[in-house]
């Protein structure tokens, strides 16, 4: 045993590191360094699911029915799967209109109904109050064993002001005030509590585990000898299996489990606290969707080797499973690690009491106590004495007050029920109460996400009755159990009517008490809330509510700015009273500082030339809703301004313009896109016409200078002779030389502009046949091998010895394109010692021609514009008396025929041109082409 | 005195034929067949009028006439443009640049010649 001196202690100054971090978080927080802006601190902080429950009853449950305690966390395992839909929504919609609890949620959506806001609270106390109960036995319980000399019976029952129990729960009240309550938020955050919660789940695994680790390895040789030590017992081995044997596995047991703990795990106080209250991020959900599984896994590993462990070491001894975690390092004398081992506990329970005390103690003020105070003449200050000042005073002290004295009540309430009940019951079956209460959220919170026609009374008959189902079949049997109460109608029925008796009511008795009151209590509630909101038509408000949260995600963008969307609004306001209305709720400070950021953001000139529109008057009522709830605020709200009431017709009418608006605005960007489209289109088009344009304009300048030039030797020339005829014959000889030259040079130019405009216009006729290529380059050679000799160069023809397959073209367009590229070469070759080559190679594509010679090479500079009209290669000495056309035209033809002309690089041997041709050409000619189209048009009437 | 007369034109005929067209009009004359031998004929030489085609290798008769007109010492020459590009931007780029005087090829030789006795101040 401990002495009970060091394990107070230890538990003190637990409670108080945790509240350090909480400080350290919130102090980070303040100077815009939040530590909890983190996918890993808020999957952490979900996981204050494990509760103590987890943490001693799963053990527990798995010693006395196995791996019955699984359904638990295959429920929220399953229920993450499915969170990026559900769970996105909700903090979506939550975000957008500062929901800050469950109550808050299912009330808003319903068009804002202070009485659907108080039902949901008062289902949730009662159902909660068990749920802490549990939490406070398990503290209480770990403490007595811890305490109590091994082997001893643990101490009984003590009068209540001597039992330590009462205290634990004033102290973890103390703690919850101080972590959450120590100032009011509009969005209800507290990033202290929520970096404690996370801090305290690293503690609850890490112990756990710890715990683990000892009884596998420390007290038997690891998971198989514990397994098949268990295998040898049998007693034990019926917990290896799924079902007893002899009967059938219990399907629907299973099923229920898990459906329950899905349903739990959204719809616990505590879990829509952290995952949708305290999300800083909706990104963060993708992280938690297979993390925060992750954290189950982890910390249900050891569960069954504990279990096992326990029943085996404790063989014949009566020791509660439910304590296996402390009592096997105790008995064992690991002093320590049955400290670490309790501080876990204490950890998983006092995160749960925390985040669950604020989340409930916030449904209680704001849709509890609030509903009736702001009924009083004191509270509800109708124009706030005018002019903004607030009449009635601040509200927030009130607003905090109440919140502590909320969470003191529940505290002691889960007491009280500790005290009264708490001892029949093991924990798990505590636990599997609360679960079943949430679950009655489920049918009014789904549908209100997903369904239009879901009706305030509605969602009021079906939490109603699926509550009182809950009660009657589940908590009341549970009281009953626990000796309050004369068990007589549990087992007999009511009046001795056996069909109403809770645990088979209409004489259905082959479920268990779980599934068998979840059945019927969802049953009745999701019969009633469909039936109801079907048979009448929702109201204006309802409808509004409803086209928001429904279609939420049509109307906000990920920051939760609103833009077009509908404001269901219509009337008059004043902006001191609304001024005067919010500074009461929040402060005047506050109150001021929001409103200047309201005009800022909306481009106005300051707090008080804000126009009280629609738009504002909905973003005041948001604002008070994060502060006491939506259904106060309405209240508020439309007690401070003039307002008309919207009809359904108004609501229609309103979200059709939001719509047309928002259409409107998408057309005018369609159309304005379109238009820039359009005017690029229009600009790429003229920029090309005029490129176009000045590609004719330089075509036809340069063909003006070509045609000049040499006419301005003819005339030059042939005036000199007219004027003197004295001229010696030999000097005339010499010019009329130069004038034939020139002449025929014109004629040339002629031809070439002319063949070149007849190719480029498609205009061209070819005249093809099967040429082959092996002779053209041979009569080509023959052509031009006596010239060549002549100016001192040779000729080297090289073609292949095999026959060459002959190719589809026009033979005296090749022959124009060869005798082109050799007239050019022989131009190039030096003027001792040329040579020019014609090669000849085939491959699978095609042929190639090349034409080597050995001249000065193309420059660099020039390479790239060698095949462009009127570019000549430049000549050391005299220009050499082409056209410029000649290459252009050679080009176009090879293409015309589906090969390619280039300039292969030289590595300074000279230049060397080259064409290559396909055996088969792709595609047919243009003209070909235009004459079928234009038939096919010919033959319309 | 005998004038000298540079002719600058990349096309030998041409050459030819205002080498002729100018002896027999008594000047001394030089030829140039580039941009580049053009300058330095100007500089060693120093005519007193050039005959300047536009479209020349290596550096156009623009070019030549912009470092001629920017050389202290070669501002007096005379520079009578020739050029076979008609265009009305083509005169007005020259006449900018500093020409004295245009001519399209092909040119009538008279009035070419008119021309360099009137940029000389020799007319009649």
């Amino acid at each position: 045993m401990l002495s009970p001196l060091l394990v107070l202690t230890a538990s003190f100054a637990y409670l108080g590191l945790l509240f350090g971090v909480a400080w350290w978080a919130d102090r980070r927080a303040r100077a815009n360094r939040s530590v909890i802006g983190n996918a890993w601190v808020y999957t952490l902080s979900m996981a204050v699911y494990c509760t103590a429950w987890t943490y001693f009853g799963s053990v527990g449950r798995a010693a006395s029915s196995g791996v019955w305690f699984l359904p638990i966390y295959l429920g929220p395992t399953l229920a993450m799967v499915l969170a990026w839909m559900v769970l996105r929504k909700m903090i979506r919609i939550a975000r957008i209109w500062r929901i800050t609890s469950i109550a808050d949620f299912v009330a808003s959506r319903y068009g804002k109904s202070t009485l659907l806001a108080g039902l949901v609270t008062l289902i949730t106390v009662v159902g909660i109050v068990p749920y802490i109960a549990l939490q406070l036995k398990a503290i209480a319980s770990g403490y007595a064993v811890l305490t109590t000399p091994l082997g001893q019976p643990l101490p009984g029952r003590t009068v209540w002001w001597s039992d330590g129990t009462l205290y634990v729960a004033l102290a973890l009240a103390g703690f919850t005030i101080a972590f959450g309550t120590r100032h009011l938020d509009t969005t209800e955050r507290h990033e202290g509590m929520v970096a404690a919660i996370a801090f305290e789940s690293v503690v609850k695994l890490l112990a756990f585990i710890a715990v683990g680790v000892f009884v596998t390895w420390g007290l038997f040789g690891g998971p198989t000898d514990l397994f098949a030590r268990v295998a040898a017992v049998p007693e034990l081995q019926a917990l290896l299996r799924l079902s007893q044997p002899g009967q059938a596995f219990p399907y629907a047991q299973w099923f229920a489990l898990t459906v329950l703990s899905m349903l739990s795990v959204i719809f616990l106080p505590r879990q829509f606290q952290v995952m949708v209250v305290e999300n800083v991020d909706e990104r963060h959900l993708k992280r938690a969707a297979w993390a925060f599984p992750a954290y189950l896994l982890a910390i249900n590993v050891f569960v069954l080797p504990i279990a096992f462990g326990g029943l085996l070491y404790f063989a014949g001894n009566a020791v509660n499973a439910d304590t296996f975690v402390l009592s096997l390092p105790l008995a064992e004398g690991q002093q320590l690690l049955a400290l670490v081992a309790f501080i876990g506990g204490l950890s998983a329970a006092t995160g749960m009491v925390i985040v669950e005390a604020i989340a409930v103690s916030t449904m209680v003020c704001n849709d509890l106590v609030m509903p009736w105070l702001l009924r009083t003449e004191a509270f509800r200050g109708r124009r706030a004495g005018g002019d903004g000042q607030p009449a009635a005073g601040d509200l927030t002290g009130w607003l905090l007050g109440i919140r502590r004295v909320a969470i003191v009540a529940i505290l002691l309430l889960g007491y009280l029920y500790f005290h009264l009940a708490g001892e029949a019951y093991a924990l798990v079956s505590i636990g599997l109460i609360s679960f079943a209460a949430v679950a009655q959220f489920a049918p009014a919170m789904l549908g209100g996400m997903y369904w239009k026609g879901g009706t305030r009374e509605g969602a009021v008959t079906g939490l109603l009755a699926g509550s009182a189902v809950w009660a009657y079949t589940l908590m009341l049997p549970s009281i009953a159990k626990s000796g309050w109460w004369k068990t007589d109608f549990v087992t007999d029925g009511p009046f001795g009517i056996a069909w109403l008796k809770p645990e088979q009511l209409f004489g259905l008795s082959t479920l268990d008490g779980l599934t068998h009151s979840l059945f019927w209590s969802l049953f009745a509630n999701v019969g009633l809330y469909v039936a109801v909101s079907l048979w009448r038509r929702p109201s204006a408000a309802e409808t509004s509510q409803a086209l928001l949260f429904v279609d939420v995600f049509h109307r906000a963008d990920a920051q939760g700015a609103r833009h077009e969307g509908p404001v269901f609004w219509r009337g008059h306001a004043k902006i001191g009273d609304l001024l005067g209305l919010v500074g009461r709720f929040l402060g005047t400070k506050r109150a001021q500082r929001l409103f200047e950021d309201y005009a800022r953001r909306t481009g106005q000139a300051g707090a008080r030339q804000i126009v009280p529109d629609a738009r504002f008057v909905q973003f005041v009522e948001t604002q008070l809703a994060g502060a006491i709830g939506t259904a106060s605020a309405r209240v508020m709200v439309a007690s401070a301004v003039e307002e008309e009431v919207l009809d359904i017709d108004d609501v229609m009418r309103i979200v059709d313009e939001a719509s047309q608006l928002r259409a409107y605005s998408r057309e005018l960007e369609e159309k304005s896109a379109s238009l820039q489209r359009a005017s690029a289109e229009l600009r790429a088009a003229n920029e090309k016409l005029k490129s176009l344009d000045r590609l004719k304009d330089d075509f036809m300048s340069s063909v003006t200078h070509e045609l000049r030039t040499p006419l301005t030797s003819i005339r030059a020339l042939s005036e000199l002779m007219v004027e003197d005829p004295e001229m010696p014959q030999q000097e005339r000889q010499r010019f009329l030389g130069i004038v034939v030259a020139e002449t025929e040079r014109l004629s040339r130019l002629v031809n070439q502009v002319l063949d070149l405009a007849k190719i480029e216009s498609g205009s061209a006729q070819w005249h093809d046949s099967d040429v082959d290529m092996k002779a053209l380059l041979t009569h080509a050679a023959h052509t031009v091998s006596e010239m060549l000799r002549e100016r001192g160069a040779q000729l080297v023809l090289s073609i292949p010895d095999r026959a060459v397959p002959t190719i589809r073209a026009d033979a005296d367009r090749l022959m124009q394109v060869v005798m082109n590229l050799l007239g050019n070469a022989a131009k190039f070759v030096p003027a001792e010692g040329g040579r020019v080559e014609l090669r000849l190679r085939t491959d699978d594509a095609g042929l190639s021609v090349e034409v080597q010679d050995n001249g000065p090479g193309v420059p660099p500079e020039q390479r790239a514009l060698i095949f462009e009209k009127f570019r000549q290669g430049d000549h050391a000495n005299d220009r050499p008396t082409g056209t410029g056309l000649g290459l252009h035209i050679s080009r176009q033809i090879v293409e015309h025929f589906g090969g390619q002309m280039e300039l292969r690089p030289d590595g300074g041997q000279g230049a060397c041109f080259a064409f290559t041709l396909p055996w088969q050409r792709h595609g047919r000619p243009a003209g070909a082409a235009g004459r079928t189209t234009y038939a096919a048009a010919g033959g319309r009437p | 005195m005998t004038h000298k007369i540079l002719v600058a034109d990349d096309e030998p005929n041409i050459l030819i034929s205002l080498e002729y067209l100018m002896k027999r009009e008594g000047y001394e004359v030089f030829l140039a067949r580039d941009g580049h031998e053009a300058l330095e004929m100007l500089r060693r030489e120093r005519p007193h009028l050039v005959l300047l085609d536009v479209m020349m290798p290596k550096k156009t008769g623009f070019e030549v006439c912009q470092e001629l007109r920017s050389d202290e010492s070669l501002r007096d020459t005379k520079v009578l443009m020739l050029t076979a590009k008609g265009r009305d931007t083509d005169v007005a780029k020259g006449m900018a640049l500093g020409a004295s005087a245009y001519m399209t090829k092909p040119f009538s030789t008279r009035e070419l010649v008119e021309k360099v006795r009137e940029l000389l101040g020799t007319s009649a």
